[in-house]
């Protein structure tokens, strides 16, 4: 196993590098620089020549990307363009806080209401629960969380006034956002659940269950649910990602200081740093999420060995 | 009657989109105790669902329609499936035809069997659940109980399975056993092996064995009495010397003829023409009319009465009845 994860962070590492270069070429060929560009054109030549040398922007790309991977590999992810010479890390921590706090409320939610829904919807096949369940999984896949987040907004913070319509000022302010998101988590979540119950529940091996004099609520859970929870393992990984960066919308609707909003404004602004800084936070977030979930494999599933353990058996 | 188990007139109907499949119509047969009754046929033939029907594990689409099952007295088919769920496991276990997938992938070899004990005897300590639980490997004949137990299914063997599963089924000595088709997915050696060893366990605990198979091979080593079905119905049964040696059967006649003789060279392999009947609208007759080489008119029409050869012994089929043996003749010298 130890063997195994050391493995998996060398490629990861490899991963990231890839990621880098690509991302930093496809960077510099975006127009304008990192300046306002208004102010900046009225700049005599002179001083945007300075401007640009001081930043090292003057340099061939290759020399630039040169010096920002050295850089990176000291730790040390430059200074934003933007937010006027703080560091980029600290940038970034700064924004983690509100998308890390929202992201990993919907996910719970959505976590535990997809499973509850799932289940249910198997054991209940073709009843109304379960037919239930499949709108739920329609609607929340399909329609978009920020139509959602619109229609709470309105109707919960606004109409009713129960919960905060925006802003980040206390946990309140994190429901409603949390919600909005926990939708779509919740649809993918019974969708898979439901279906890969349906696949087990027709095993051998739960006939045996039975067999033994168990109730249902055992059966299901003793011998259903661990052997049906592998494929959402699988997308649990994609979603933890999708929810830090898909929840860009939704922390625009609800006015909160998150990450996303900070990796749309760099892009808008040319601030090369900001963009890279988080470009290499999302992809190592990503793949270390991937990383979790291959380990989990393999305890849930004694069958699922890790690579470099097969050899054993 | 003193018997174990008794089934009456048992009718099992199931639910598919294409209309309702009568799949065992009006079987009734008895089980005494520590005797061993094999239930022989085809696939199709209704054996399975039999005894899904007795063990109240019958799919979401298919119910007892008509009929009977006592044990000891209590109706087990009228019973809450609460009080089925005491029964199962506990009075009457079973063992599934295919090692390879009736084990849960994710559980340890003794958690699994530990479950079952644990449920019909929630006074044990964890102690003594494991010490049982090891006993009861042991007792399988699989080799270092102890490692055993911690292992996960896909670490044995098919054979090593299939003894785990009986471990599984025997752990809180049933008063029954239902093996269905236990060695049909298993290689010959591993076969003859987990016959002696249901034989030897069943001399050890006094469980009566309901065992399904289409092999009259194993009937032959295991049996004390015989039941064929066909078609979803009991066409004869009597005990193992009746229907091996004083077939009266045609269709068990025919299941005999099928198999392969070792001393017999360069012959082709006997099999009945013609393929069993469809369930869905099952022939108001005697289900094997259509493939019987010895088809009657009144075959066609009517289902025949069971004949009884002997005490032990009886049979569904009109040559068999006082009536056709005398018309039989006529036919005969017509045909």
């Amino acid at each position: 196993m130890f063997r195994y994860i050391c493995k998996r962070i060398v490629y990861l590492l490899i991963t990231l590098l890839i990621i880098l270069t690509t991302t930093f070429f496809l960077m510099k060929k975006l127009p304008g620089t990192p300046f306002d560009s208004e102010r900046f054109s009225l700049l005599p030549p002179e001083q945007q020549t300075q401007m640009l040398e001081k930043y090292g922007l003057n340099d061939p790309v290759i020399v630039q990307y040169g010096k920002y991977i050295l850089n990176v590999a000291k730790g040390d992810f430059g200074t934003s363009f933007f937010y006027s010479g703080q560091p980029v890390s600290g940038v970034i921590l700064g924004r983690i806080g509100p998308s890390a706090l929202i992201g990993l409320q919907a996910i719970l939610i959505g976590l535990s209401i997809g499973l509850i829904l799932g289940i249910i919807a198997a054991w209940r096949h073709n009843s109304g629960i379960d037919y239930f369940t499949m709108v739920i999984a329609v609607l929340g896949v399909s329609v978009p969380n920020f139509v959602a987040a619109a229609l709470l907004q309105y109707f919960i913070g606004l109409k009713w006034g129960i919960l905060p319509v925006a802003f980040w000022e206390s946990w309140k302010c994190s429901i409603l956002p949390s919600v909005a998101l926990s939708f779509s988590v919740t649809a993918m979540i019974a969708r898979f659940m439901r279906t890969e119950m349906l696949d087990v529940l027709e095993q051998d091996y739960i006939v045996t269950a039975k067999a033994k004099g168990l109730n249902q609520f055992k059966v299901l859970m003793r011998h259903a649910v661990r052997n049906s929870i592998i494929p959402v393992v699988t997308i649990l990984g994609p979603i933890v990602v999708n929810l830090l960066t898909g929840s860009l919308a939704v922390e625009n609707i609800y006015s909160i200081p998150g990450i996303g909003s900070l990796f749309v404004d760099s892009i808008k602004t040319n601030d090369y740093s900001t963009i890279m800084g988080i470009t290499v936070f999302y992809s190592s977030f990503y793949i270390f999420v991937m990383l979790v979930v291959d380990v989990l494999y393999s305890v849930i599933d004694p069958r699922i060995r890790l690579a470099s353990n097969g050899k054993g058996d | 009657m003193s018997s174990l188990l008794e089934v009456e007139n048992l009718n099992v109907h199931i639910k598919t989109q294409l209309g309702i499949v009568k799949a065992v119509r009006g079987v009734s047969f008895s089980l005494q105790k520590g005797e061993t009754l094999a239930i022989v046929g085809e696939s199709g033939s209704g054996k399975s669902i039999t005894v899904k029907g007795i063990m109240g594990l019958l799919p979401n689409n298919g119910k007892i329609a008509e009929g009977t099952v006592f044990m000891e007295g209590k109706e087990l088919s009228k019973l809450p499936e609460r009080e089925m769920q005491k029964i199962r496991g506990e009075d009457i276990s079973m063992i599934f035809q295919d090692p390879m997938t009736s084990l849960n992938p994710t559980m340890t070899v003794g958690k699994q069997i530990m479950e079952v004990l644990h449920e019909h005897h929630p006074e044990f300590s964890k102690e003594t659940l494991k010490e049982k639980a090891i006993e009861q490997i042991r007792l399988v004949g699989l080799s270092n109980p102890e490692t055993r137990f911690g292992q996960y299914p896909h670490q044995l063997s098919g054979g090593m399975r299939q003894r785990v599963i009986i471990a599984i089924a025997l752990a809180c000595n049933p008063k029954i056993l239902i093996a269905d088709e236990p060695t049909t997915a298993l290689d010959v050696t591993i076969q003859a092996q987990i016959l002696d060893l249901m034989k030897e366990l069943q001399g050890k605990i006094d469980t009566s064995i309901i065992l399904i198979t289409h092999n009259l091979g194993v009937v032959a080593n295991i049996a004390d009495r015989v039941a064929v079905m066909y078609g979803g119905k009991l066409v004869e049964t009597g005990n193992l010397r009746d229907v091996f040696y004083q077939t009266a059967h045609p269709y068990t006649k025919g299941l005999l003829a099928s198999i392969p003789k070792l001393h017999e060279h360069n012959q082709q392999l006997f099999s009945i023409p013609g393929t069993p009947p469809d369930l869905m609208d099952p022939p108001k007759g005697c289900p094997f009319a259509a493939r019987c080489p010895h088809t009657m008119k009144v075959c066609e029409a009517y289902m025949p009465e069971y004949t009884c050869l002997s005490e032990t012994h009886k049979a569904a089929c009109w040559l068999l009845d006082e009536r056709a043996k005398e018309q039989g003749k006529d036919g005969a010298d017509n045909a």
